[in-house]
């Protein structure tokens, strides 16, 4: 192809925030990598030498790290703030979040009750 | 109060919309589409790992989670997809300064590391099918081979897009639509990994622990 038609991009007025796009730079990838490493290997360590006694502490633990290593994710990977596409993306993630919390924490809670209550430990002889 | 609300003095009508369409840069809203297809991608893998939470503990007198799992397969296979995502921010660190054959190679690189993630992913299944714990075998890997199947076919889906992009760069270079494009498959794979985040936490850990 020539490359008369590589120049495509016209630079317009007010609505041009293509360039306010982050790509990081290799300092912030870098940190992102090394803070990832240390937060994956950290709950693969705990759970496959059970050094916490106690299985619910242990889940609790990796849970939270799962969490804060999803925002290092965010921040370093996919370069997250809540400037970029005049916030709009930071809206549309907020919003998904919520959508996200309501159908996990929903599905588990009824189905967990649902689950207990049709647990088949009922003794007839014992209902009025 | 209401001075601001009354008609304007001049004969001139009040106009409620622009007449004129102003600028818009070609491809000006794509990142954002693009996010939020992602954000609805995200819900997708939500209701996945609901259905997984749920069910995940009906083994039908099956094989459970400790019998099935290596975790050693597992922490390599994680490892693969992080080296891959920062292989991947290389690439369009070099697609910034626009040179085209280290961005090229960084992308070889970063398929490379997708591949063997599909590769170790699809010998875990294998070996899960053989001994017996195929999909039909129990709710719980229904609603596992479901959960990672679907983040294994992104996962594959992304390496041919990402083939795809190698080829349009080689041919017409780093052009500003294929910039575009690479940002694109930058956000989906840091997507797919930000995902791994949850399968491995959620399925693999939390299901050496049960």
């Amino acid at each position: 192809m020539n490359s008369a038609n590589t120049k495509t991009h016209v630079p317009t007025a007010p609505h041009d925030d293509h360039d306010d796009q982050s790509h990081g730079s290799m300092r912030s990838y870098l940190i992102g990598f090394f803070l990832s490493v240390v937060l994956t290997a950290v709950p693969f360590w705990l759970v496959m030498s059970g050094v916490l006694d106690s299985k619910m502490v242990t889940a609790i633990v990796i849970m939270a790290f799962a969490i804060v290593q999803i925002f290092v994710h965010m921040i370093y990977f996919l370069h997250m703030n809540a400037r970029s596409e005049q916030g709009w993306t930071m809206m549309a993630l907020i919003f998904t979040l919520i959508v996200v919390v309501i159908a996990l924490s929903g599905s588990l809670w009824v189905m967990y009750h649902l689950n207990a209550n049709m647990m088949p430990v009922h003794d007839m002889q014992q209902m009025p | 109060m209401t001075a601001s609300i009354a008609a304007p003095a001049n004969e001139e009508k009040p106009v409620f919309y622009q007449r004129e369409e102003h600028g818009h840069a070609e491809g000006g809203s794509t990142m954002l589409g693009f996010w939020i297809y992602l954000m609805s991608d995200c819900l997708i893998f939500a209701v996945l790992f609901a259905t997984y939470g749920v069910l995940g503990a009906n083994y039908a007198a099956g094989p459970a989670p400790k019998d099935l799992f290596d975790l050693n397969l597992v922490a390599l296979n994680t490892a693969m997809l992080l080296f891959s995502s920062i292989t991947y921010g290389f690439a369009m660190l070099e697609m910034v300064k626009g040179n085209q054959r280290t961005t090229l190679m960084w992308l070889a690189v970063t398929g490379l590391f997708g591949l063997t993630f599909l590769g170790i992913e699809l010998y875990e299944f294998h070996h899960l099918i053989e001994i017996g714990a195929t999909p039909q075998r129990s709710a719980f890997l229904s609603a596992f081979f479901t959960l990672v199947g679907t983040h294994g076919l992104h996962v594959t889906f992304g390496i041919i897009w990402l083939v795809t992009l190698m080829v349009q760069v080689s041919r017409r270079g780093l052009i500003e639509a294929n910039k575009r494009r690479l940002m694109c498959l930058s956000m989906f794979w840091h997507f797919l990994d930000v995902i791994w985040i949850g399968v491995f936490t959620f399925v693999y850990l939390m299901g050496m622990l049960r």
